[in-house]
């Protein structure tokens, strides 16, 4: 038997990429072995995404070489991957919305009887995978339209399973994925190393890699840095070789203070079944997060405070007034003055092909006008004011908004509602897929933001985020909340046990009256 | 957590536009039936269905670049320049009718072939390629018949347009149409079955390829279809080329149905337009990706039927575009309805 780890299963060598004069890649050396869960570890622009892009046949780098279990190959496309067993589950889903969840996951290569696709045995092949991943409740007719974020991530990673890969690279696969859907995907993948498998994996959430992986890489600026077998290096050390500078505190410092007076109340709020009177209060200067599993209702209620959903029941206040606001227009308008950071930004937050200066002043035009026109002279600083308060990397304001990063472009998404100066800011779990250190700018901008004096509702999956982030943490289960945690009763603990809707006693929290 | 939803509940949801095209076709020509002197008679049946199979045929080959995102100008002008090659080639001895046949099928392909190379490498919009090419069919068109005429085979046009029963006596089949288990369906138009068959044999089997999925799936995501590792530039190709075939097949049976080619540039774009029309009111969604040939052929029914409908109500032909217009209207109206049920707005922009 030959010992697996003695060669490894994929080799790079002096690999580099350039796109235009942005060194992607830089001479990389990388390899990885059969029967890993290797983590890449990098913030964004670290030359992550170019490398699975380079493995899984996306692009072609300019120079270098790779080896495949000693072979030498080049992927002139991701069918070429795929057909060599190198198999991708990528950040961007691959999806086709309008295709069925069977189509979809059979899509490379679906059954066949007499040279056409056997519908039968597709759904079968579907209803197998899905069953191995623990999505049972997806019916493989159903259209990946109609699915929600997290199933249809789900079946994206059914789909890659289904092309039998040796090499299975997973880009931030479990970004939107509910926390007991992650239970069950690491099972998976510790199953599948068991069986051999080279799993390459990128995510920003510390603690997944340290559950799963046994190796790791990290990559700066288009470089490998360094790899290393996972439990050598303290997570501190490992963020430092990511970022190359140290962190003190990854969250703002959290000053108890006295409870504020409510700028905006909602009593009693309910839409279709997927909100049950919902109550909650907001302060100004106060940062309320909204916890709870996936898909319970926050995005629901987020949407709804922002007049996006028809036929919302129950009252919404805004100092003291009825606010309830019947459209985004009438949301940010001047008498309530509410931003949304949406929850996708590619197609609720920016206008991809337009450009970054366009998107920043997209919602807030009206002030940036002299009568029916726009005026140049205040878009130009307007503009300006925005890309420095946030810190936002760009070549010129003209650039396509689809250019930047993708912790840029969230950057560019907060700015645009910054501009619009707004006294209660909904949040919806905006650092998704975003790299440690715009994390912490946005982490910062909220404290200031909330010092300032607006009202911060800010949804998030990353329990993390929420503990270090939030002064009170409203949870939410089936479209109620639950229970509201302050202060120092904020922990993992009382977080997960209240997602679960379990009743622990030593749970310190303040029960809401529901 | 919602109870799972019955399997043929969720077929029926995502065919909505299909059968509320069947259901609206079915209401209109009982209405025209019932209030015809001759209503639910063969003659009648035969003369509709003669009428109707060319937009059919049209409407199918619009259908496929649509489905794909893209949208074909050429159709009606392939059908046109493949009525006027027929009207050269298919008479004769039964041998140079069937050779006729095939090379008017296959300069439709020829044809649609070319548009998806266009379309592929000379990466130019589909709808720019098509009314650039659209034009060019035309202009072969009138080089093959400068003014109306030409002739196609006598038999092959008297069977085609005619019932089942006139079929089987003009070539002496199934005792010259006389054979007991013949009579019930003696009384089905042949073009009618002609129709079926083009459905049964090129449409159906396409769409369970590999190529016809990849269609869907480019009319879907493109991105994602392109990194899912599908053929997409063979598919494009293959959904030009398929859109021709089909649209010579129309420009074929106008030939058999008048028995002349005619390189009728008003006729040309009003079959291009049409085919869209209907394509629509079959449910099929012009951003691509949902829909299906089977419901353009109930749109294209669906259009004729409301001009038939003008005919035995006597409307003023000055008037016929105007209610055309406004049924029209009305009728992608009904597919709109949905929109008013949508109560997270977000949706309507996905």
């Amino acid at each position: 038997m030959i010992d697996r780890d003695a060669r490894p299963l994929l080799e790079l060598s002096q690999t580099s990429k350039r796109y235009g004069g942005v060194r992607a890649l830089e001479g990389v050396d990388f390899a990885c072995s059969a029967g890993s869960i290797h983590a890449i570890l990098g913030e964004n622009g670290a030359g992550k995404s170019t490398l699975i892009k380079i493995v899984s046949g996306v692009v072609q780098p300019d120079s270098g070489s790779m080896r495949l279990d000693g072979q030498d190959v080049r992927f002139s496309n991701p069918a070429a991957a795929n057909a060599a067993g190198v198999v991708c589950v990528f950040q961007e889903l691959s999806l086709m919305p309008d295709l069925s969840v069977a189509d979809n996951i059979s899509i490379a290569g679906p059954p066949t009887r007499m040279g056409l696709i056997d519908a039968r045995a597709q759904r079968r092949r579907a209803e197998e995978l899905l069953a191995s991943i623990g999505c049972e409740d997806v019916n493989p007719l159903l259209r990946v339209r109609d699915l929600p974020l997290s199933r249809r991530q789900m079946v994206e990673i059914a789909k890659a399973l289904g092309k039998r890969p040796r090499l299975l690279i997973l880009d931030e696969a479990t970004s939107a994925l509910t926390n007991a859907d992650v239970t069950v995907i690491y099972e998976v993948l510790k199953r599948l190393r068991e069986d051999g498998l080279s799993i390459l994996y990128i995510s920003h959430r510390m603690h997944e890699i340290e559950a799963l992986a046994d190796r790791a890489s990290v990559f700066r600026n288009g470089r490998h840095i360094e790899t290393f077998p996972m439990g050598a290096r303290s997570h501190g050390e490992i963020v430092e070789l990511m970022i190359g500078r140290e962190i003190s505190a990854q969250y703002p410092t959290r000053v108890t203070r006295p409870r504020p007076a409510p700028l905006l109340e909602v009593r009693k709020l309910s839409w279709e079944n997927r909100l049950r009177d919902v109550d909650l209060s907001l302060g100004m200067g106060e940062i309320v997060g909204l916890g709870g599993l996936d898909g319970q209702g926050q995005k629901e209620l987020l949407l709804a405070l922002f007049g996006v959903l028809k036929g919302v029941s129950g009252d919404m206040l805004i100092d003291g007034k009825p606010a309830l606001p019947s459209s985004p227009v009438d949301a940010k308008g001047p008498g309530r003055r509410i931003a949304l950071i949406p929850e996708d930004r590619k197609t609720e937050g920016l206008m991809l092909p337009m450009s970054i200066a366009e998107n920043l002043c997209s919602a807030s035009l009206d002030a940036l006008s002299s009568g029916p026109f726009i005026d140049p002279g205040k878009q130009d600083v307007a503009v300006a004011e925005a890309i420095r308060q946030l810190q936002i990397k760009i070549g010129s304001p003209a650039d396509p908004v689809a250019t930047l990063s993708g912790g840029n472009q969230q950057k560019v998404v907060i700015a645009k509602w910054l501009m619009t100066k707004p006294r209660i800011i909904l949040l919806n779990d905006p650092t998704r897929g975003i790299d440690v250190g715009t994390k912490q700018e946005i982490y910062g901008l909220l404290r200031v933001l909330a010092d300032a004096g607006a009202a911060i509702l800010f949804y998030s999956t990353d329990y993390d985020e929420l503990i270090g982030c939030c002064d009170r943490v409203a949870v939410m289960y089936d479209g109620a909340i639950r229970v509201e945690l302050e202060g120092d009763a904020i922990t993992e603990q009382a977080l997960i046990a209240s997602a679960l809707n379990i009743d622990t006693a030593s749970t310190p929290a303040l029960e809401h009256a529901s | 957590m919602s109870r799972p939803t019955a399997d043929w509940l969720i077929r029926l949801r995502q065919n909505t536009g299909l059968a509320s095209a069947i259901a609206l076709f079915l209401a209109f020509y009982l209405f025209y039936n019932i209030f015809h002197p001759k209503g639910f008679s063969t003659p009648v049946l035969v003369q509709n269905a003669d009428e109707a199979i060319a937009l059919a045929m049209v409407a199918m080959a619009q259908t496929i670049p649509v489905l794909m995102g893209g949208l074909d100008l050429s159709v009606g002008a392939v059908m046109t320049m493949v009525n006027c090659l027929a009207s050269h080639l298919v008479i004769g001895s039964p041998l140079q009718i069937a050779f006729g046949i095939v090379t008017c099928i296959a300069a439709g392909a020829a044809f649609g072939f070319a548009n998806g190379c266009i379309v592929v490498y000379g990466r130019i919009q589909p709808i720019i390629t098509t009314l650039a090419t659209g034009a060019i069919a035309i202009g072969i068109a009138l080089f093959l018949r400068p003014k109306p005429g030409g002739k196609v085979d006598e038999d092959l046009s008297w069977a085609l347009t005619n019932s089942l029963s006139d079929f089987a006596e003009t070539y002496g089949l199934f005792d010259g149409g006389k054979a007991a288990w013949f009579q019930p369906i003696a009384w089905i138009p042949a073009a009618l079955v002609l129709l079926v068959l083009v459905i049964l044999l090129i449409w159906v089997p396409f769409r369970r390829t590999v190529i016809g999925r990849t269609i869907y799936a480019v009319g879907s995501a493109e991105g994602a279809a392109f990194m899912s590792g599908l053929p997409v530039d063979r598919a494009k190709i293959a959904a030009f080329t398929l859109s021709g075939v089909f649209a010579a097949l129309g420009g074929l049976f106008l030939a058999i149905q008048t028995s002349s080619g005619n390189a009728d540039l008003p006729q040309a774009s009003a079959y291009t337009l049409n085919s869209i029309a209907a394509v629509v009111l079959g449910g099929t969604s012009l951003l691509g990706g949902s829909g299906s040939a089977v419901g353009s052929v109930f749109g294209a029914l669906i259009l004729r039927v409301i001009s038939f409908n003008f005919r035995i109500f006597d409307i003023p032909p000055l008037m016929q575009s105007l209610v055309e217009g406004l049924i029209l209207l009305a009728a992608v109206s009904l597919g709109g309805l949905r929109v008013l049920q949508v109560k997270n707005r977000l949706e309507l922009f996905r």
